[in-house]
């Protein structure tokens, strides 16, 4: 088993949103942990509070109306919440660094890829002014782009989105973090770009020797890339476990669920499973039980009244669900009997 | 009408569809966009043709000019055996009764003050099958068929999920009872768990209402699920056609080939051999010579870049356009 410390511990967190004047939680009692240089995915539906949860650990959330309310989010230790803006700029590009699925949302339209790479290098280095444009390019070199001493001089919208997210790459790992938060990175890209760029953060977090949290809603994108994988819904970890356990013995109906609804390229398929309904918004959380029943094709009535706790299932596999609480007394457990 | 030809439903023959570029001062066509340069496809009967390829290959351009929505710059379209290539006015709002277009994004084309109701009712009352209270009853029928509750008659495009607008957008073009349904990426914007619901609704749907189903999608997993026979398109051409599985068994192209090696699979004990493409797509305003892919193509020849291949049958119904196999 391996014992290393944890490079990031995130910690009962609850993660709010103010709406019509009442807080809504959009992460709600999430934990988990990455070490140093494991690859975890966070998996689930649009709208599971996946974002939310990257933001909340990069305190970007909105300010005018999103807060973590309870919770500690801890990097080498040190509890991010805790820490003044200065400090957390300190921290943002240079130990933890993210990507987004839209770079154009990160890059700046009007100023040239070198000048905002530079950028990037003067806060976070002690390189000389020389140096530094010296080092942009090679970036850009590293991750793959060609004609790098060109590109610099160019804008944004002159690339190509597979161009503009190797971009983007370029300049979060600049200061060779600690830890890449990359949400949904390929999701906006051909799949043919991806296998590039997916090939692209592999090489680079092995070359880094970096830690990786990958937001994204992909299966496939998960089996590929991931070392450990948590997988959300309705703000809430509902399954925590390796790579393996999870396509190969998952146990949250969820899961299970989110695996039978893919397409298999090597099977014929007559009917795909599906899973009836959709994720319930922040108003319309149920208030109490699981956040699963009405969805779950294995739900009992007792789903409804107790809140499941995410328990060891096994050896570092955790799970939500009563079916898997050893406190919920086995002769009760009858599926699909409350839905 | 001859024997062969009636068992297709649509023939496309060498169509092509430009958009000009203007510049200059004077907004002088200087060249041109060539988003569909050469696809010939046939539809049988009650099948699904699926197209597939990734975004900026033609796809959307192509659907359109077929259900002609767009104007064809070059070659020739056939439904039921009668040349439609050159229709106008009214002969062209009569064929828009056998043929529909499903959209990605319903809610983009849904007018947001329009109830439900009359938002499926529209293409009925429009084509004078009565008014929206005489075709109320019909109307309700179809919203229950595609899984939607009663009340959403009654309400709002804004009130559904995505996956229910999709549902709105199947209804609204099955609504005339259409002999072909052009599908343009219609499950692309939604989670998977809810992409199954649309897709097995739809193909349930093909078979109770006997329809032709172009079905267009970047996804090949998806395009495979639904088809019977697949296209693959590259740079506004068709590299190849065959059944869905041989396609994914035994693709010909190197395009193809890369394309399913791209797809990430769900287990990780399966670790596919990727074939890694280098660059990205040329632009379809300045194409390359000979072979579209050959820039790219890991098994590019010299002559790859002087003749552009044609697709020829290499196997039974299997076309593929490749010198390789030349
Ligand atoms: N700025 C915001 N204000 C209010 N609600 C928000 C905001 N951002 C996200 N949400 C809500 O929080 C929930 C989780 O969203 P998000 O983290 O973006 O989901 P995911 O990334 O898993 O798709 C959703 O219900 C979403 O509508
Ligand atoms: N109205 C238009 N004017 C000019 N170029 C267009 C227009 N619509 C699409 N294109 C271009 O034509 C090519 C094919 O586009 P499209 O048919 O939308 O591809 P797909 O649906 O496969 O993504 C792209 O290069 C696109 O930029
Ligand atoms: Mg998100
Ligand atoms: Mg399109």
């Amino acid at each position: 088993m391996n014992q290393q410390e944890p490079l990031l511990e995130v910690d009962g967190l609850h993660t709010g949103f103010t709406i019509d004047g009442d807080m809504h939680y959009a992460v709600n009692n999430v934990s988990f942990s990455v070490k140093p240089k494991e690859v975890v995915c966070i998996v689930g539906e649009s709208g599971c509070g996946k974002s939310v949860m990257s933001l909340s650990i990069m305190d970007l959330l909105p300010k005018h109306n999103g807060k973590i309310d309870k919770g500690a989010i801890r990097f080498q230790g040190r509890d991010l919440t805790m820490l003044s803006d200065k400090e957390m700029n300190h921290i943002r590009g240079r130990d933890i660094s993210m990507i987004f699925q839209e770079p154009m949302t990160a890059l700046n339209p009007v100023l040239t890829i070198g000048f905002q790479m530079d950028e990037v290098l003067m806060n976070h280095t002690d390189l000389k002014a020389d140096e530094i444009r010296r080092r942009s390019v090679s970036l850009l070199d590293q991750v793959g782009i060609s004609r790098s001493d060109q590109i610099v001089n160019e804008y944004p919208h002159q690339l190509s989105g597979g161009m503009r997210q190797r971009v983007m790459i370029a300049m979060a790992i600049a200061c060779q973090p600690k830890l890449l938060i990359a949400d949904e990175p390929t999701t906006a890209l051909d799949v043919t770009v991806q296998a590039q760029i997916l090939e692209l953060i592999q090489k680079i977090q092995d070359e880094v020797g970096m830690a990786m949290l990958l937001i994204t809603h992909d299966l496939g994108v998960v089996a590929e890339m991931a070392d450990r994988v948590v997988v959300m819904y309705a703000g809430q970890v509902v399954e925590d476990t390796d790579v393996d356990t999870l396509f190969h013995d998952p146990k949250h109906p969820y899961t299970k669920a989110l695996l039978r609804s893919i397409p298999r390229m090597d099977e014929k398929q007559e009917e795909l499973d599906t899973i009836k309904g959709i994720v319930p918004s922040l108003k319309n959380m149920p208030q109490q039980g699981c956040r699963f029943v009405d969805r779950c094709p294995e739900a009992m009535d007792k789903c409804r009244e107790i809140d499941p706790q995410l328990g060891e299932e096994a050896q570092n596999h955790a799970v939500r669900c009563l079916l898997y609480d050893a406190s919920f007394p086995n002769e009760q457990k009858q599926r699909g009997v409350g839905s | 009408m001859t024997q062969e030809s009636t068992e297709y439903l649509l023939q496309v023959h060498e169509l092509k569809k430009y958009y000009p570029v203007r510049g200059g001062l004077l907004q002088r066509r200087v060249g041109d966009v060539k988003a569909v340069d050469n696809i010939s496809l046939d539809l049988k009967r009650g099948e699904t043709f699926g197209l597939v390829g990734e975004s900026g290959c033609g796809k959307s351009t192509a659907g359109r000019t077929i259900t002609r929505l767009f104007k064809p710059t070059a070659g020739s379209i056939t439904f039921e055996g009668k040349d439609i290539t050159k229709l106008r006015g009214s002969e062209l709002r009569s064929l828009r009764q056998d043929i529909q277009m499903v959209f990605q994004d319903p809610y983009a084309s849904l007018n947001p003050r329009q109830m439900v109701g009359s938002v499926v009712s529209e293409p009925l009352v429009n084509y004078g099958y009565g008014s929206e209270a005489k075709l109320k009853d019909e109307v309700m029928q179809l919203l229950e068929r595609v899984g939607l509750p009663a009340d959403a008659y009654y309400k709002y495009p804004h009130e559904f999920s995505g996956g229910q607008r999709q549902r709105i957008g199947i209804a609204r073009a099955l609504a005339l009872k259409p002999k072909l349904i052009v599908a343009d990426e219609p499950v692309s914007a939604l989670d998977v768990s809810v992409q199954s619901q649309v897709l097995n609704l739809l193909k349930e749907l093909q078979e109770e209402f006997n329809l032709t189903l172009l079905f267009i999608a970047h996804d090949l997993s998806v395009v495979k699920h639904m088809s019977d026979r697949i296209g693959v398109m590259y740079l506004g051409n068709l590299v190849e056609v065959a059944d869905a599985e041989d396609i994914y068994r035994d693709p010909k192209h190197p395009y193809t080939q890369a394309l399913i090696s791209a797809i990430p699979q769900p287990d990780p004990r399966k670790k596919s051999d990727r074939i890694i493409l280098s660059g990205d797509v040329p632009s379809p305003q300045n194409p390359p010579t000979g072979c579209p892919f050959h820039p790219r193509c890991p098994k590019a020849m010299p002559e790859c870049s002087a003749d552009k291949p044609q697709l020829k049958e290499v196997n039974r119904d299997h076309r593929v356009s490749c010198l390789l196999y030349e």
